[in-house]
């Protein structure tokens, strides 16, 4: 529980929920038919509407970005590091939105959420989603907000890839994208971790085909899948610096197959605590979503045609020590929007977190978006 | 540590001068973003700094100007052949490790190349090393020989040298002293009381790629 709020907090909020009748037509081809969004604002909309930024979340991330949704919240939202009153995403300037996605389980409907053809949870009748069918739903959701143009699309990791998609089917409905930690697609590599996480899961003998809303639900396996994300979440020197080889709690070896070393203890800890937030069938369809994403596709493997249309300006920013989403990756969209003649910056941040750096308080990272804020707030009079 | 001498303003006019209205440019050690926001304030330039440190790239993002972070010694490869009209490289050519690959890069990238570094050739870095027999220190050269970022050195004969040998065409010079000014004695002797060298340079016929 937070004692008191800190001044520079968006404080205490409530999240939103916006219910569509109009179905949507997925990239798949499925449609569905209605659905609802989860959402949360921090900031005021201003009078000509032109102040309003869409943070996007991550795999495991949500809609409730900044502040606390209650009195007894332990920690604020996921990126309260970097949203707030005279924060770089500063909400006394700007109106800043943050969507649960599309086969989630914080609200938007997802795998968990009643099937109104069966009356019973989807399971795993959900439709396949894609990057491209959450950026659709938000714009659906920017309409109803009222809202023309977003100031900014930003995002980390994943939500990276979705502020890059904003530019992609939607360049005239946003001015800047800052894709922080992103990739234009998965490697081998990154794919099969994620096949490895979705094994553990749909292996897990309480899985019962994604059926398992009602009773025991797949526990061990979305722990398991949990924790071979963290792996990749952190790097080598992160994962040594934080818990070397140290014993538990200086316990001596326990020739046995116990928890022995703290990493043991925090890799458990991390998945057990993701099993009480978390529905493993839509850990499915978000690594699933991760893995379909490739802008570059329909244009034989050439990204630079994708963002053909885009008259955006980006910020791409990489941390140094990640190997999930390396620098490389994010060089890779530079150099496609660079092609095309756009207005890019790109750094790659000195950081030895790894991949997580994106969501930490990082002076130089911080320090950028702060500045990239402050010349887009300045040149569009807010 | 890419700007041991700080930029020269002086050589700031004479890019201006250079540069076409409308054109792009890349400006390779961009620092702070000035000599960018310049152009683009006053010649409607677009362009991209490149530059290694952070600090310099959210200064020149303050500023509005675009910075792709590269180190300049592994060479251009994020940049397309022929994609920018200028690739401007201002008194860093003397801190690469290897100056004429840097030279072969920007010429890849640009139809043209400005560059301006300071002479080690000046009467003054000649006089100190002929008199005193230490390393010449100069305003433009003010580090001490271990701790300089430096490391090639160079005067304008040494420079016009490579340029041939590389196949590299010198499209225009222009001489500044030690006062900024191109007066008669460093038009007339310039490897003595040439300051800063400014360079225009592109491809020669035989330069392959």
């Amino acid at each position: 529980m937070p004692e008191y709020i800190p001044e520079d907090s968006v404080g205490l909020v409530e999240g939103a929920m916006a219910h569509f009748e109009e179905p949507l037509e997925l990239e798949s081809g499925q449609w569905l038919e209605r659905y609802d969004l989860a959402y949360e604002t921090y900031g005021t909309l201003n009078a000509d509407r032109s102040n309003a930024v869409l943070v996007c979340h991550a795999l495991s991330g949500d809609q409730h970005a900044a502040g606390y949704n209650s009195m007894d919240d332990k920690k604020p939202g996921w990126w309260d590091g970097l949203i707030g009153p005279g924060k770089p995403l500063d909400t006394a300037r700007f109106f800043v939105v943050c969507v649960n996605v599309l086969g989630s389980c914080k609200g938007s409907t997802g795998p968990a959420s009643i099937n109104p053809a069966t009356g019973e949870p989807y399971g795993l009748d959900f439709p396949l989603v894609t990057v491209r069918d959450w950026v659709a739903s938000q714009e659906r959701l920017m309409d109803r907000l009222g809202i023309e143009r977003w100031a900014a699309v930003v995002g980390g990791s994943l939500g990276g890839m979705q502020a890059l998609q904003w530019t992609i089917d939607y360049p005239h409905r946003l001015d800047a994208c800052l894709a922080i930690a992103a990739a234009p697609k998965l490697s081998a590599q990154n794919i099969a971790f994620n096949e490895v996480a979705r094994q553990a899961i749909m292996t897990d003998p309480e899985f019962h085909g994604g059926r398992y809303y009602g009773h025991d639900k797949p526990r061990r396996g979305l722990a398991l899948a949990r924790m071979i994300g963290h792996i990749t979440y952190l790097s080598e020197s992160a994962m040594r610096d934080k818990f070397g080889r140290d014993l538990r709690k200086g316990q001596p070896l326990s020739y046995g197959f116990d928890v022995d070393f703290e990493v043991e203890s925090y890799l458990r800890y991390q998945g057990r605590r993701f099993v009480d937030r978390f529905d493993a069938n839509s850990y499915l369809y978000l690594t699933k979503v991760l893995d379909y994403f490739d802008p570059a596709a329909e244009y034989d493997g050439d990204l630079a045609r994708a963002f053909a249309n885009s008259d955006n300006r980006f910020l791409v920013i990489a941390f140094s020590s990640d190997w999930r989403f390396s620098a490389e990756r994010s060089r890779e969209i530079t150099q496609a929007l660079y092609a095309n003649n756009l207005d890019v910056t790109f750094a790659e941040i000195e950081a030895p977190q790894g991949h997580d750096a994106f969501l930490l308080k990082i002076a130089p990272y911080h320090d950028m978006v702060r500045a990239y804020m402050d010349r887009l707030a300045e040149e569009a009079g807010l | 540590m890419r700007h041991p001498a700080g930029r020269f303003r002086v050589d700031f006019d004479v890019i201006e001068a250079w540069v076409t209205p409308h054109s792009r440019v890349l400006d390779l050690g961009c620092g702070d973003g000035t000599l960018l926001a310049r152009l683009r304030d006053r010649k409607q330039v677009s362009g991209y700094g490149v530059e290694i440190n952070v600090n310099n790239i959210i200064t020149s993002i303050g500023k509005g100007v675009s910075v792709i972070q590269a180190d300049l010694d592994t060479g251009l490869r994020d940049f397309e052949t022929d994609s920018v009209d200028y690739v401007v490289l201002s008194q860093t050519l003397q801190a690469m490790h290897y100056p004429h690959f840097v030279l072969r890069e920007m010429l890849r990238v640009g139809r043209e190349a400005i560059v301006s570094f300071p002479n080690i050739g000046h009467w003054l870095a000649r006089l100190q090393l002929g008199v005193s027999g230490r390393m010449p220190r100069t305003p433009s050269l003010p580090y001490n020989w271990y701790n300089t970022p430096n490391i090639h050195l160079h005067t304008l004969r040494d420079f016009e040298s490579l340029c041939e040998k590389e196949d590299i065409e010198i499209l225009e010079r222009r001489v500044l002293d030690r006062h900024g000014r191109s007066g008669l004695l460093a038009k007339n002797l310039p490897n003595i009381f040439g300051a800063t060298a400014m360079y225009r340079i592109q491809r020669g016929p035989g330069m392959t790629m």
